[in-house]
């Protein structure tokens, strides 16, 4: 009796928690509203917002990555490789950091590009770092290693998933249907594999090179709010920015390490 | 002879299924401090094969699902060996139990992969994990030839209340444990983790020692079983503190340091033994000391096993 009354609470306890699963899942599939594209930028008006994001302060030093674990990996280098946490450049500039603006833009919406970001994964890192893409906008993933790989963003507003991908595999094409900035991908075949995709509503926005510079074009006129993001030091203060006709106006975000 | 039941081939068999689960433990700590939890994205299969290249992720992930499969097999070999075997009905029912148990457990871990590691059922995944050691630990005990013999029963004094102690040192390792894996899991801080490190010992101790009192000096087995708990313990205060310590060296590292895997998988392995131990001081202040009837019989005055006795 006892027994029976055992297994029919295990059963009910598995049931419960497959079905609060599920309906996480079912939710998180639920595709966002289509955007209707409002009425287009007009070129003749548009303004730029150009700057640089720099560092204050001696960047920490980058960490060895250690391969040993899989061989494939480690004889894809011939130098050591190290973590992309903080690139920065001569003048202090910091790479790997998402310019985006943040608001000032209205209900104003955008056509969603087709032509898909690529992610590869080379040498068993991710390349680039950092991505950025407009909401619905294709994500493609290449494995260009020898060795299998698994592709899991770990998103917090869009639908997680977890995709193998072996050596000469197809090309994943992903992608996600809400703002999220950002998400972190990662491989769990290799832990030291870490990248991050930002996910945007509109298409002013700019991942930084090594040197900081970011050049936001095509803006209308308007009054701006603008934000730098950095996958460890996280979001900047916002800095407002008015835009007139034509105009071009430069800032500067700083970040301390 | 109440050991005429006694089958020495079942019990080694069950201590080795027992010890394999400890392994199979071992295993499931090094995937989730390697973070290869969804190295293998499919289930039950692995990258649509039974045997993946091992790399990586893989190696840790596959690994713990082929132990993990070995030890369902030698699970329902013992449940099936128990069943036709043994003349207890009780023994029958936890055979069975924890072959419903270690079912449950691989259900659990699937969900785990297909819904990308849930917090609270990977925390459910521990939980049963401990709890299916303790009842093959248990298993093992109640088959062994010690066990079945005629013991020197101990009249039960409750001063000190050994048995009230050692049933409040199970459920609070226990707690503790479930606490551990919610923090690994990332479905609680370490907060909670580390106040239970600081309460643990002011319950477990009281009855590792009262264990270990000159009123149950006569009863078998109780004092060894207080002293292995004390030991445990201790360990396992000295591995929390050691992997509390790499974690916290390691945080800026950029993939899971081996000292940090090392330090939180003995951690782990040691605190289901603490547990395995908490529960056999249970059983053992259960089975050699005799109900607490003051008015008839003075405390520690012993009594041959069969008066009065579990059904085990």
């Amino acid at each position: 009796m006892k027994a029976r009354l055992l297994f029919a609470v295990l059963a009910v306890a598995l049931a419960l928690s497959l079905s609060a699963c599920g309906s996480k899942e079912q939710a998180e599939e639920k595709p966002a509203a289509p955007a209707v594209a409002s009425a287009p930028v007009d070129p003749a008006t548009a303004g730029t917002i150009t700057g640089t994001v720099k560092l204050d302060g001696p960047a920490p030093k980058a960490q060895r990555i250690r391969m040993d674990a899989e061989p494939t990996c480690a004889k894809t280098h011939t130098t050591p490789v190290m973590t992309e946490d903080y690139v920065v450049g001569d003048k202090g500039g910091l790479g790997n950091v998402v310019v985006y603006v943040k608001d000032g833009l209205g209900n104003r919406t955008f056509d969603t590009p087709k032509e898909p970001v690529v992610l590869d994964q080379n040498g068993c890192i991710y390349v680039p770092h950092v991505i950025a893409v407009q909401v619905n906008q294709p994500v493609e993933i290449i494995n260009s290693d020898p060795t299998t790989h698994n592709v899991h963003p770990v998103p917090t507003n869009n639908k997680e998933w977890n995709k193998s991908q072996p050596p000469k595999a197809e090309n994943i094409v992903e992608s996600f249907a809400r703002e999220e900035i950002a998400i972190p991908v990662k491989c769990n075949v290799h832990p030291w594999m870490k990248s991050y995709i930002a996910v945007l509503k509109h298409p002013y926005f700019k991942v930084t090179g090594k040197d900081g510079a970011f050049e936001i074009k095509n803006l209308p006129p308007g009054d701006y709010t603008l934000v730098a993001w950095h996958g460890v030091l996280g979001t900047s203060a916002e800095q407002k920015v008015t835009i007139g006709p034509k105009e071009s106006k430069a800032i500067e975000f700083t970040f301390k390490p | 002879m109440k050991n005429s039941s006694y089958n020495p081939g079942l019990h080694r068999f069950a201590v080795f299924t027992a010890c394999w689960t400890l392994f199979l433990l071992v295993a499931g700590a090094l995937v989730t401090s390697n973070d290869a939890g969804l190295a293998v994205p499919d289930w039950p299969l692995s990258y649509g094969s039974l045997m993946p290249p091992m790399v990586g992720g893989i190696f840790y992930e596959h690994g713990h699902r082929m132990v993990a499969t070995a030890a369902g097999i030698f699970t329902i070999i013992l449940a099936v060996w128990i069943s036709r075997r043994e003349t207890r009905a009780s023994m029958r029912r936890l055979g069975w139990s924890a072959l419903a148990a270690v079912v449950a457990q691989g259900i659990l871990g699937g969900i785990t992969v297909k819904f990308f590691l849930p917090p609270w059922v990977s925390v459910a995944h521990a939980a049963l994990a401990q709890a299916f050691f303790c009842s093959l630990v248990a298993i093992a005990l109640f088959t062994s030839k010690w066990w079945q013999s005629e013991l020197q029963v101990v009249r039960y004094s409750a001063h000190p209340p050994v048995r009230e102690r050692a049933v409040a040192a199970a459920i609070v390792i226990f707690i503790q444990l479930l606490l551990g894996a919610a923090y690994r899991h990332q479905a609680l801080g370490i907060l909670p983790h580390l106040i239970g490190a600081v309460i643990v010992p002011f319950v477990v101790l009281p009855a590792a020692f009262s264990s270990r009192d000159r009123a149950y000096g006569s009863a078998s087995g109780l004092a060894r079983c207080g002293t292995m708990l004390k030991h445990v313990l201790y360990v396992q205060l000295a591995l929390g503190g050691a992997a509390l310590w790499s974690r916290l060296a390691t945080q800026h590292a950029p993939q899971p340091m081996p000292v940090m895997v090392f330090f939180t998988v003995a951690h782990t392995a040691v605190g289901a033994l603490t547990l395995a131990v908490a529960v056999l001081l249970v059983l053992v202040a259960f089975r050699v000391l005799g109900p607490v009837r003051p008015e008839k019989v003075a405390a520690s005055q012993p009594r041959m096993a069969g008066q009065e006795g579990g059904a085990l």
